[in-house]
């Protein structure tokens, strides 16, 4: 194959730059659902007791 | 034609503002697009790893380019979902300004950094294809500058819609920027029509055939259209955690001032 090193740094950064954003974006949105879990558990834990 | 019978009360934009705060609202986005995210990430990689796997090993190499036309299967929809992100970017920026729909702030938000992490691929692998090509890793050539300007429009947008302590003021200031860039589309698209570039004219046109091999054209569409699905994968998954964390916010402003509220007067 033809210019190697190109077509690999090519490849190389079309699956890193998607699969970094979907990552972090799956991380973010985990940290987040967990953390409202919890908050809205302690809310209604709050509402029951009062 | 009168223009009571173009005015017909169902177009109008109070009740189209009204649908639209249909969907605006949180709990039915996250529960939409908690249906369609599974479905949407699953066939974007699929359709991506087939488009990719068939451009390197399977289509056949250019006559004149040779296997350097492989980085096209990259390249390619790259720069389309660096226009296609902008371009949902400005829609967003329409739609917080006219209708101050809370969802599309949200929205515009998290395509922005998306939308340049894409320019920057697309930038990138121009770059590497141009090298063995032209003999240059870059040249100032109106279709690169332009794509360099809309790149450098998304940072823009990211840095001032974070710009301010009030995040309204950012969303607003950030969607006048958007719609002011939104002149760089037109630019990016008929620069190799106005200009005399070295960046090749259009292979595939909305309006005419493809003057593409069907061979090359086939895995194109598969890339082009799984990289489409993950940019809107990305994008949902991104807004579903900013709606999750403005409503963590608000939960605990809410409980920061019951807890203010019911605290002895001293």
């Amino acid at each position: 194959m033809t210019y190697l090193p190109y077509i690999a740094a090519s490849y190389t950064l079309g699956i890193i730059i998607p699969a970094g954003y979907a990552l972090s974006a799956f991380l973010r949105a985990g940290r987040a659902r967990r953390r409202l879990a919890a908050i809205d558990t302690r809310q209604r834990r709050r509402g029951a007791s009062t | 034609m009168d223009a009571r019978s173009l005015a017909a009360p169902h177009s109008s934009p109070q009740t189209a503002g009204r649908s639209l705060h249909r969907f605006a609202n949180p709990g039915q986005f996250l529960r939409l697009s908690g249906a369609v995210l599974p479905w949407i990430s699953i066939a974007g990689v699929i359709l991506t790893a087939i488009g990719l796997v068939w451009g390197l090993f399977f289509a056949p190499a250019d006559w004149q380019q040779g296997d350097a036309v492989r980085i096209m299967y990259i390249h390619v929809p790259a720069a389309w979902l660096a226009s296609a992100g902008y371009m949902g970017l400005a829609i967003c920026s329409v739609l917080s300004l006219v209708w101050r729909h809370p969802l599309a702030d949200l929205a515009a938000a998290e395509i922005s950094p998306v939308g340049a992490g894409f320019t920057a691929m697309c930038l990138a692998t121009g770059s590497l294809w141009g090298k063995p090509m032209w003999g240059a890793w870059w040249v100032w050539d109106a279709r690169l500058t332009s794509v360099l300007v809309l790149f450098f429009l998304y940072l823009g947008h990211v840095a001032l819609v974070r710009a301010f302590d009030d995040p309204v003021r950012g969303y607003r200031a950030g969607a006048i920027l958007a719609l002011v860039g939104a002149v760089d589309l037109p630019i990016i698209k008929f620069s190799v029509d106005w200009w005399n570039t070295l960046h090749q004219p259009d292979t595939i046109t909305l309006t005419g055939a493809p003057s593409m091999y069907i061979g090359m054209l086939w895995p194109l569409l598969f890339s082009a259209l799984g990289y489409s699905l993950i940019f809107a994968a990305i994008v949902l998954t991104r807004t579903r955690a900013a709606v999750m964390e403005r409503r963590i916010r608000a939960l605990l402003m809410a409980r920061a001032a019951s807890d203010a509220a019911s605290e002895p007067v001293a």
